[in-house]
């Protein structure tokens, strides 16, 4: 009886939380494919991601954790990105005279962030314009976030006292922003003739992003499920075999 | 003498040094209760988990730089360019919560059948000192990613020594090498972190000598007097355990491949920046109950001294509790104030992730005030009026046996 009221009381409590805190601005929940157990990521959406990282985002953002090479996992071939890469111009150095030198970037080397440091980025934005690489796992529900945010700019309430060179959009904590709206409908033109929507945009980015965060997520996920399947085989047999030894004194 | 083994080899080796035989007394021969229920394999699967963390952590070190420019890239650097660097990683993380979740359960059975009680003192306090040194290498772990939650945990924490009277600040700066959590701190923790498995498992080899001494505690909780009340550990209970790993495994493997970051928080894929405090300083979900304590009291000296006196005091919970029946199972009154702890200690986990303001600060006082009653006032009263059930002669007389 007082195990029942108990599991009673503790399921109730996992519903509690949510009832209690202050009200949460809902996201604009999306389905991501790259969610679930069988979750994958759609290699023409992320190719179009990289697309509006290249031509909006990465004007102010770097995504400094990610390597060329890794955009295989793109569908792009070698070549492809061999090319991608030598548009990039990599600081190295220092070579035998003792110089630092540009050279065309490699598949090896990792994406350039549009500043040279963190100091230089507050300076020309007055705000520090993140690191993307590892945005969506930063935060919680980051894909669904970081998509209602993309689209969720408007007009400020008319009490709403908007300070000077912030923008309004309430699912950013206080619900002003330093970033003025970044994507528009038709903002760019998608080299695969998808209509540019700003959900379109925001959609495809954030799973870009997604896949910048957590490049191994695929690979995790089906190397997961053989796991599981074997783990499972293996404690079936290990439970027939235990009531088979068992069986011998508990007659 | 006796020969103790077939191949002579071995027998040679076993007469000079006898760990063939130790082991086998240990680990096949070891008479035991043979009606333990699968409550009694979390044991072993504490032990497997220790094996786990400690195999995965050495890989981790083998990538990682503990230094405060370069900490959070080398684990992205694991995460990415290291071959399956990410599922060292996962297991390892995930490994922790699975590591206190299992020793959570460990102790909550001995909670409910009475493991504590004498002669099982010391093994008891064993126990108690690996879940301590647990939490301490838990929290040294944590500060080495060195992302948001990292920095501000350790600053949170090891600003609680500043509660000491007069030499407070001094100890601080002491722990912390310097005079704020920077490089140096990084740098102990992590050699202290690398330090605290082996002494656990060193402490637990004890733990296990001390089990040995006087075999397990079973669920009747009743002294075995009959050699037919005890099989060989092996193969009943290697089998049993190894089942239980199965199961185990599964559990972990799910949250390692797919729920890799649900048990961690969010701000510590953010490199750690000592000028931008996180909204929430909040630690990982198995220290909250202990947070919770922490922050219900108004003084940050009181609320330590409540912080560690909620886990010391469970080293004199075997003379707190003066009932002489172990098993709950004959406790028909006590097993209610069980479940009622547990709960209130869940409560306690959920206050702790709650910011303590309003009704959510006099809950946690009202359940930290509970928490030490059952201690200090139910568990003495208890045994004195309490009605027990009559206790079976032998586990076979047991009515609740299978």
């Amino acid at each position: 009886m007082l195990k029942k009221i108990f599991f009673i009381l503790f399921t109730l409590f996992f519903f509690i939380p949510n009832s209690f805190s202050k009200e949460d601005v809902k996201l604009k929940k999306q389905n991501w494919s790259f969610q679930g157990i069988f979750g994958r990521f759609d290699n023409s959406t992320l190719q179009r991601g990289l697309q509006v990282y290249q031509e909006v985002c990465s004007a102010c953002h770097g995504v400094k954790r990610l390597r060329f090479r890794e955009l295989t996992n793109l569908g792009f071939t070698k070549e492809q990105i061999v090319n991608y890469a030598k548009t990039f111009e990599i600081l190295d150095g220092p070579n035998e005279l003792g110089e630092m030198f540009i050279r065309p970037g490699e598949p090896t080397d990792t994406f350039v962030s549009p500043y040279k440091n963190k100091e230089e980025a507050i300076a020309i934005n007055g705000a520090y314009p993140p690191d993307l690489s590892l945005l969506t796992k930063a935060m919680k529900n980051g894909p669904d976030y970081i998509y209602s945010l993309l689209v969720g700019y408007e007009d400020p309430p008319n009490d709403f006292e908007l300070p000077d060179g912030l923008y309004y959009n309430p699912y950013h904590d206080g619900s002003v922003i330093a970033i003025p709206q970044p994507l528009y409908d038709e903002a760019i033109e998608y080299i695969d003739g998808t209509n540019a929507s700003i959900h379109q945009l925001s959609y495809d980015i954030v799973n870009f992003l997604s896949w910048a965060a957590e490049p191994e997520l695929q690979k995790r996920k089906a190397l997961g499920l053989k796991v599981l399947i074997f783990l499972i085989v293996l404690t079936a047999l290990l439970y027939v075999t235990m009531k088979e030894i068992w069986s011998r004194i508990e007659k | 003498m006796t020969k103790k083994f077939k191949n002579k080899t071995l027998e040679w080796l076993d007469y000079r040094l006898p760990i063939f035989s130790v082991l086998r007394e240990a680990l096949v021969d070891h008479p035991t209760p043979r009606n333990l229920n699968y409550w009694w394999n979390f044991g072993s699967l504490a032990g497997i988990t220790l094996i786990i963390m400690i195999v995965s952590g050495l890989l981790l070190s083998m990538h990682y730089v503990a230094h405060v420019d370069l900490a959070f890239d080398s684990v992205e650097h694991i995460m990415r360019d290291v071959n399956y660097g990410w599922l060292i990683r996962y297991i390892h993380s995930v490994g922790a919560s699975m590591f206190f979740l299992i020793v959570y359960i460990h102790i909550g059975r001995g909670l409910y059948y009475g493991s504590y009680k004498s002669p099982r003192e010391v093994l008891w306090w064993l126990g108690i000192i690996i879940f301590l040194l647990m939490i301490a290498a838990a929290f040294l772990g944590y500060t080495l990613p060195w992302g948001q939650m990292s920095f501000w945990g350790a600053t949170v924490i090891t600003n609680l020594f500043s509660a000491i009277p007069l030499v407070g600040d001094n100890i601080v700066t002491w722990l912390w090498g310097g005079f704020s959590v920077d490089n140096p701190t990084l740098n102990r923790f992590y050699s202290l972190h690398f330090l605290i498995p082996f002494l656990i498992v060193g402490v637990v080899f004890f733990h296990i000598i001390a089990l040995h001494k006087f075999g397990s505690n079973n669920p009747t909780g009743i002294d075995l007097n009959f050699k037919q009340e005890k099989i060989p550990f092996h193969p009943y209970y290697t089998i049993k355990d190894f089942f239980g790993f199965g199961i185990f495994f599964i559990i972990f493997s799910i949250f390692i491949f797919f729920l890799p970051n649900a048990l961690g928080h969010p701000d510590n894929y953010i490199p750690a920046d000592p000028l931008v405090t996180p909204e929430h300083i909040v630690p990982e979900w198995y220290f909250l109950p202990f947070y919770a304590i922490l922050r219900a009291i108004p003084f940050k000296l009181l609320g330590v001294i409540a912080m560690l006196g909620s886990i010391f005091i469970l080293f004199v919970l075997p003379w707190l509790d003066t009932c002489k029946v172990r098993s709950c199972r004959f406790r028909p009154i006590y097993k209610q104030f069980y479940w009622i702890f547990i709960f209130n200690f869940i409560v306690l986990g959920w206050i702790g992730s709650k910011v303590p303001e309003g009704h959510y600060l006099i809950i946690s006082r009202i359940c930290t005030a509970y928490y030490f009653m059952h201690f200090l006032f139910i568990l003495p009263i208890l045994g004195m009026f309490e009605k027990t059930l009559p206790l079976p002669t032998n586990i076979f007389k047991d009515s609740k046996k299978k």
